[in-house]
């Protein structure tokens, strides 16, 4: 195992299920056999605020939060909470974002305007940029609201990690009646 | 056995393997989470008090039945609670005793930051400081062998990076051949009237010296020699940012944070060249360090404002920062109220009525936000209602029908009640609304003697509102429906008017209480694209469900609801002047 610890950023709205989806991610690392530490903040921002989740994965981790422009992987659940985030990542770094505006109250009050172009955008500024139909594949493989599944399986297959860890943490985490659509979503995302 | 624990979820599991039996707390962010870990284990008695001072109460009681407890709060929780701390200081415990307290420096969801260590320092009594969810558990453990050798109370603190951080965290098996709880007479300690007292003071003073000697050779403090250039005295979350951004530097990593082991840091001083304390928020251990005459550079570099970042601490040494991508501004996303809270018809209207409000700590200080702009104070829990009954007194008698002050239900219970009694006793014409949602809803849904449900979900007493303000002598308490403007327009105008003491406790349930029969879901509304004019009376609630589409051939735009976003409130249709709002079809 190398010293090397790798950082990765889930960022979107309160209420998405971040917390679940680095709650998966970071079960899945220890099962590999990986220190791991995740950090994020709640509280507030659970009312519809912008959410960051730091997971850090390596032989061992010290801090809980990814340095600023350190970040090795961008997860974003929603388009605009992941361009705002570029700057925590380093160069060169993965962006996997799921293709989803939520409006922020000024723009629902009609004061300000979403951008349209962020898509564009991050792929100048990261190349390695896929963005996914979160909710038409998750509608595939059984329910629209196993998008972060989707995506998460996109995530997986950036990380050198055994897919039975990915297996064992979805086992883990995801309540029962939901795990077959969400081992569906998860396939789905990883074939990406 | 491992898990990925957060240091909450720990400090519950280190509480659970140290044979708690007594836990009590009143939710707090980041602290909320222990006492919903802890109720998880059948072996302790665990439940949420009015208020923090309550809470260490209960647990001081609990220790003087013999049984170790634990009491749980955020930073400005052991404000409310200092009044029984430092006596407890001077009585010593039973059973173990250990106060939590989870700091939020950066105030992710806080009022200020305060750092609790001045606490400990002020009350005499040991703080640890744990570094990550491992040493959440194992400190939590250790406290309650420390509190029962020491006959100490002994504080934890956290921060929001520790109680919200998760790591790997070895468990352990519960300890096993604790005393068993019963009542043991002995007044000279326990009774603190001055002559008692008086005996038990300098042998709190003891106690310190003897704990900054223990402190010197326990485990819980340690040496990490490597390179001897830059040597660091840090503790808590600072510990692994030192770690991070400092390699090579040797460091003195302290677990118990006061009273300070002074022999070894002097002998930790001498052994390295330049000295420095790496802590967030106040210079706490460099004051002392510096105050025994040690040569140490602390706040020189670090900012005494908020949470320390590897970024900020790599900047305090000058070393480079990575490369960061630029982005152009973007909207920002605030927090908000949610689709169908019922605290929104209330701002509005108190908006609508030019309401001077003071307000208080919990989801409704959200109606300060625009566009409900409907918040002018807020100070701390239970401080609307005094603080209303006091600006009362400054103003002449028209301005005085302005002031409104908004309190939760769960604030109310929590110090509003007493500020209340103030406002009946003193007679204070303001107009108090008490936005009663059956819930604590900020720190997550918790529940409070109003709701009716305990900690561990079995049904109980719930506070009747209206008959407790009647009996602290408010005579006049209404109850109105906050959904139904009109109504509470009323309510409050007439209320206000008065220029005697006035209550009204509006009664609808937060949308988020799950609990069956409590949120029921309405209607979804949906705009009528025909009838709408676009004149945006609508959008002055702030509602996340209704969305502003401006037109794409530059005449004026609609509004529309989002049907997966709509709980039914219908207060969106009351302010519509052209019918255009109605069920969706």
């Amino acid at each position: 195992m190398s010293d090397t610890v790798t950082n990765i950023l889930l960022v979107g709205v309160g209420g998405q299920g971040i917390l679940l989806a680095s709650e998966i991610l970071s079960e899945a690392f220890m099962q590999a056999g990986f220190d791991v530490k995740k950090s994020e903040i709640h509280g507030m921002s659970q009312r519809g605020g912008s959410v960051v989740s730091h997971v850090r994965y390596g032989k061992e981790v010290h801090s809980p939060i990814v340095p600023e422009g350190e970040g090795d992987i961008l997860f974003g659940f929603e388009i605009m909470e992941t361009y705002r985030s570029l700057p925590l990542l380093k160069n060169g770094a993965s962006v996997v974002a799921n293709d989803l505006c939520i409006q922020p109250p000024s723009v629902l009050l009609g004061q300000e305007t979403y951008p349209t172009d962020l898509p564009e955008k991050i792929a100048a500024l990261f190349p390695k940029f896929l963005l996914v139909d979160g909710q038409g594949l998750a509608a595939e493989a059984g329910n629209v609201r196993a998008a972060n599944t989707v995506l998460l399986g996109a995530v997986s297959k950036r990380l050198d990690i055994a897919d039975e860890c990915w297996i064992k943490a979805l086992e883990k985490m995801v309540p029962r009646k939901a795990l077959e659509v969400n081992l569906k979503a998860f396939q789905l995302g990883r074939s990406l | 056995m491992k898990e990925i624990l957060s240091g909450n979820e720990a400090i519950a599991r280190g509480a659970f393997e140290a044979g708690v039996k007594v836990a009590s707390a009143y939710p707090g962010t980041p602290s909320t989470e222990i006492l919903e870990t802890i109720v998880n284990y059948r072996e302790i008695d665990a439940s949420w008090a009015p208020n923090e001072k309550v809470a260490v109460e209960v647990a001081i009681g609990a220790s003087f039945g013999g049984a170790r407890s634990i009491a749980c709060m955020k930073h400005v929780g052991v404000n409310v609670a200092a009044d029984p701390l430092f006596t407890l200081s001077y009585t010593g415990v039973g059973g173990g005793f250990l106060l939590v307290v989870a700091d939020d420096p950066e105030m992710h969801s806080s009022q200020n930051e305060q750092d609790s260590r001045n606490y400990a320092k002020f009350a005499k009594m040991p703080m640890l400081e744990p570094a990550d969810s491992q040493e959440c558990k194992d400190f939590t453990r250790f406290a309650f062998e420390l509190s029962e050798q020491f006959d100490t109370p002994v504080m934890l603190r956290s921060c929001t990076r520790i109680s919200h951080g998760k790591s790997v965290v070895a468990l352990g098996d519960p300890v096993t051949g604790l005393p068993a709880p019963k009542l043991v007479k002995n007044p000279s300690k326990l009774v603190m009237l001055p002559g008692n007292a008086k005996v038990r003071h300098p042998l709190v003073e003891e106690r310190i010296v003897k704990l900054a000697e223990y402190g010197a050779t326990a485990a819980i403090n340690r040496v990490e020699m490597r390179d001897a250039e830059i040597g660091v005295i840090t503790a808590g979350v600072s510990y692994q940012y030192v770690r991070e951004v400092l390699p090579n530097a040797s460091v003195l990593k302290l677990g118990m944070v006061y009273p300070l082991p002074m022999t070894l840091i002097r002998e930790f001083a001498a052994k390295v060249k330049t000295l420095y304390v790496i802590e967030e928020l106040d210079p706490f251990i460099e004051e002392q360090v510096k105050a025994a005459g040690i040569t140490v550079i602390g706040k020189d570099i670090i900012s005494r404002c908020g949470e320390l970042t590897p970024g900020r601490l790599r900047k305090a040494f000058g070393l480079p920062d990575a490369a960061q991508t630029a982005v152009e501004k973007l909207p920002g996303r605030p927090p908000n109220m949610c689709p169908g809270c019922p605290h929104r018809g209330v701002f509005y209207s108190l908006n609508q009525l030019k309401a001077y409000v003071t307000g208080d700590i919990g989801c409704y200080t959200l109606g300060f936000m625009p566009p409900l702009n409907a918040m002018d104070t807020c100070i701390c829990m239970g401080a609307s209602i005094s603080n209303a009954s006091g600006i009362v007194r400054a103003l002449d008698p028209e301005e005085q029908k302005k002031v409104v002050a908004v309190i939760g239900d769960s604030t109310f219970l929590h110090t509003g009640i007493n500020s209340l009694m103030e406002m009946a006793y003193n007679q204070a014409p303001a107009t108090v609304v008490i936005l009663d949602n059956r819930i604590t809803a900020m720190t997550g849904r918790q529940d409070n003697p109003a709701s009716g449900w305990t900690l561990s979900d079995s049904q109980t007493n719930a506070v009747d509102l209206v008959q407790l303000c009647k009996a602290i002598g408010i005579k006049h308490v209404r109850v109105a429906d906050p959904l139904n403007l009109e109504q509470t327009l009323e309510a409050l105008r007439e209320e206000m008017n008065r220029p005697e003491p006035s209550v009204i406790i509006t009664n609808r349930p937060c949308v988020l209480v799950k609990r069956e029969g409590v949120f029921q879901k309405g209607l979804v509304l949906s705009v009528d694209q025909d009838h709408c004019t676009g004149c945006k009376a609508c959008l002055k609630i702030g509602c996340p469900a209704i969305e502003w589409q401006p037109s794409s051939d530059g005449k004026k735009g609609k509004a529309f609801i989002d049907p997966m976003l709509c709980n039914g409130c219908d207060v969106c249709r009351q302010l519509c002047k052209f019918n255009a709002i109605g069920s969706a079809k």
